[in-house]
């Protein structure tokens, strides 16, 4: 189930004003496109898109800045109307989610295509939203299907007709197959899934490595992945678009460490610590520069990510201004281990832990301003 | 240039060049061995910028001159030739080939021209002192298990050698440190060492150099200024560039008040550790120590995996303590003690621990406890 428009229909729902008007969702002045209404797409404009490029293509649009709180309750209703169908859920995002309806025909009375055609129903009707079903055998087919009837669609590829419907299809279609992926495979000249199936499964791993087996399988439309409701984490992160471009290294350090806090909460409220300290820049010129390093015992604690983030930070040489910074863990583990060694040439180390924890005591009891770093008001 | 020698002298000589030269690089010239051949010896000289070694042996040279070739192929050719075999090396600059003869084996390798080959610039030194290579490798050998490879503290990545003032006087001292453990060694100050500035030997000069102290009645002669540290043998002369930075203050970090004292023979130690901790599967494996009056409790914990507890008759006669410890750490430590008692010294569970031969001082080190 992939709604449409999502952010967009929640505001026009909420607000009827908007009813019939090009309406774009994004932030800040230059933020880019975060959803677009269909009267918006008409024109031109997509997802992802510039701000400026959008208000060139369609200069009568309205902007939104985005209200998350209301998308998430709508998500959560939505949800919760999924949940009546089936415990196997995996959301994608808060507009999107596999549903698993494998042996439900005999508790529901009913197939799962009329299932589905009444959650849509009632989705219209209760929450005033609409959304598009791709029913299939697979998460890779129903995913595909769900883009082929936008917006309020409704589709289906049967097992019988894989095949056929899969033969003169870009394979562009596969989900993960971004510009680069499609370059190596237009070079071996694979542009359709017939090209792919001509291939054998030994020459695509060998020119593909582990991507060719699983072409090789998606080329027959087989998926065997299953529908989870929890991918394990692989790292926590957080980044800030500034809203001037910034090279003062007293704006960037205080940025670095409310980054570093926010990630460090993450983690402690998840229980889990990370290995891998990374750093991310974005220059004005939209270049990208990460850098990460290797901690020697795992850490949850915003002291230590800001300080190894600093020190990658101080490597990199001030190459600002940047637009973009960030920073994250990776490698993760439980907490359990984390933060167990000091550090010799560091004797504060400790008592800095110990600070934070106490600081996050507080924090927990009068709220997350109760109490913050100096540093943070940067 | 036409040389002959002997496929035991070269191989030798090969062998250190190509560990010099990084696996991996963009500047072709930098994977070659420079061959100059003069007067009855032979040089062989590689780089990798940072480090230089230069390895001179005996040859017949039939006509002088120069030429540089891939050190690991020509180190493979030497290694697979049969002992004994007397190799031909003939440079023929025209044609751009280095020809390999050995009995019935012909080998004609690339060559690249000997003006590209970058020869490290000699320098002024400080300081020039001579010490046996069996106390240089003690130094090194001690100290080189605790350098840190953390990239972002890159002052630690090796070797701080420097003089120091030990309890009787001045000492040649060498220190390394990743911030969990820290291995302190000194040996007496040789004559005309006392000017030397203290440098950050690095990791892999280190381990460049320990190739030139297997002989124990070696002298090495050591120069040393503010960049640069050069250790020669009368065949080989190893230069490296120093780690510019500064070494932290590590006095401090050696703690002087710390009055609980256990003695334990070292390598039951280092056996039960390292038993205790074949439990844990995890990268940083915790071993807790219970110390009870002369007696000592082993036990690692692992609930994903298991559990294992050691006890040691040990010499203990202080308070009750816990105190944890990373399973590598220790191990490593113990295995440095030469003699049969490992003296630990503890204050409290969460402070930084000393470990000695002894009564010794001339062999310290530190090691952080870990939380169990």
């Amino acid at each position: 189930m992939d709604c449409d428009a999502f952010y967009a229909s929640v505001e026009k729902r909420d607000n009827p004003a908007l009813e019939g008007k090009p309406l774009i969702i994004g932030g800040g002045r230059r933020g880019v496109v975060s959803t677009a209404c269909y009267v918006a797409r008409i024109r031109g404009v997509r997802s992802a898109m510039p701000m400026f490029q959008a208000l060139k293509l369609c200069p009568d649009a309205i902007i939104v800045k985005p209200r998350m709180a209301a998308y998430v309750d709508a998500s959560r209703a939505i949800r919760a109307m999924m949940e009546d169908l089936t415990p196997a859920i995996q959301p994608l995002s808060l507009d999107e989610a596999f549903m698993d309806l494998s042996g439900t025909q005999r508790m529901h009375g009913a197939p799962p295509a009329v299932m589905l055609a009444r959650l849509i129903k009632r989705m219209r009707s209760e929450l005033g939203l609409t959304g598009s079903i791709g029913l299939s055998h697979n998460k890779f087919l129903a995913k595909i299907a769900s883009d082929l009837d936008k917006p309020h669609g409704f589709s289906v590829i049967g097992k019988a007709e894989t095949e056929s419907f899969l033969h003169d299809k870009p394979v562009r279609l596969i989900w993960g197959v971004g510009s680069a992926a499609q370059a190596s495979l237009d070079k071996a000249g694979i542009r359709s899934f017939a090209d792919l199936k001509r291939w054998d499964k030994q020459d695509l791993i060998a020119r593909f490595g582990a991507m060719g087996d699983r072409l090789w399988h998606l080329a027959r439309g087989i998926d065997a992945r299953r529908v989870t409701a929890h991918e394990p984490m692989k790292s926590i992160s957080n980044e800030t678009t500034f809203n001037d471009d910034t090279a003062d290294p007293d704006i960037l350090d205080g940025h670095l460490w409310r980054m570093a806090e926010k990630v460090s909460d993450r983690a402690k409220a998840k229980d889990m610590a990370g290995r891998v300290v990374t750093l991310k820049l974005k220059r004005a010129n939209h270049s990208t520069l990460t850098r990460r390093v290797s901690l020697h015992s795992p850490t949850q604690m915003a002291d230590t990510i800001y300080r190894t983030a600093r020190a990658l930070f101080d490597q990199v040489g001030n190459e600002g201004p940047y637009r973009l910074l960030g920073c994250g863990i990776s490698d993760l583990t439980n907490a359990d281990k984390a933060d167990t060694e000091g550090d010799l040439l560091d004797p504060n180390k400790t008592k800095r832990t110990q600070a934070e924890r106490a600081t996050d005591k507080i924090r927990s009891r009068f709220g997350p301003d109760a109490i913050v770093k100096g540093r943070a008001l940067r | 240039m036409k040389i002959s020698i002997e496929r035991a002298a070269l191989l030798k000589a090969v062998s250190q060049a190509q560990s010099v030269v990084e696996r991996r690089n963009t500047i072709p010239i930098l994977a070659n061995v420079l061959i100059e051949a003069e007067g009855a010896d032979v040089m062989f000289r590689a780089t990798d910028l940072d480090i230089e070694v230069v390895d001179k042996a005996p040859a017949q040279v039939e006509r002088a001159g120069a030429t540089t070739v891939s050190a690991t192929t020509l180190h493979e050719i030497v290694r697979k030739l049969p002992d004994g075999a007397l190799v031909t090396l003939t440079a023929d600059a025209a044609a751009g080939r280095l020809t390999v003869e050995a009995g019935r084996s012909n080998f004609s390798l690339a060559t690249l021209p000997k003006e590209d080959f970058p020869v490290m610039a000699s320098s002024e030194y400080a300081s020039n002192f001579s010490i046996d290579a069996v106390k240089l490798r003690r130094l090194f050998d001690k100290s080189k298990f605790a350098i840190s490879t953390e990239e972002t503290r890159y002052y630690l990545n090796g070797v701080y050698m420097h003089v120091a003032t030990g309890e009787d006087g001045k000492v040649l001292r060498c220190v390394a440190t990743d911030g969990h453990r820290l291995a302190r060694i000194d040996t007496d100050l040789p004559a005309g060492a006392d000017e030397m500035p203290g440098v950050i030997v690095p990791r892999k000069t280190v381990g460049e150099l320990r190739k030139l102290l297997d002989d124990d009645e070696m002298k090495i002669a050591v120069s040393v200024s503010e960049t640069k540290v050069r250790f020669a043998t009368p065949d080989i002369t190893l230069t490296s560039k120093v780690i510019d930075g500064t070494f932290p203050d590590y006095t401090r970090v050696i703690p002087q008040g710390n009055t609980r004292k256990l003695e334990v023979d070292a390598s039951d130690f280092a056996r039960a550790v390292d038993r205790v901790a074949t439990v844990s599967s995890e990268r940083s494996r915790a071993v807790k120590l219970q110390l009870d009056e002369d007696r000592l409790i082993l036990s690692v914990n692992a609930p994903d995996s298991g559990a294992a507890e050691e006890e040691l008759a040990v010499s203990y006669n202080d308070e009750r303590l816990e105190i944890g410890f990373n399973a590598k750490y220790l191990l490593e430590i113990a295995s440095q003690v030469d003699r049969e008692n490992a003296v630990f010294m503890f204050n409290s569970s969460g402070d930084p621990t000393l470990m000695r031969e002894g009564n010794d001082m001339s062999a310290v080190y530190v090691v952080m406890p870990m939380r169990v």
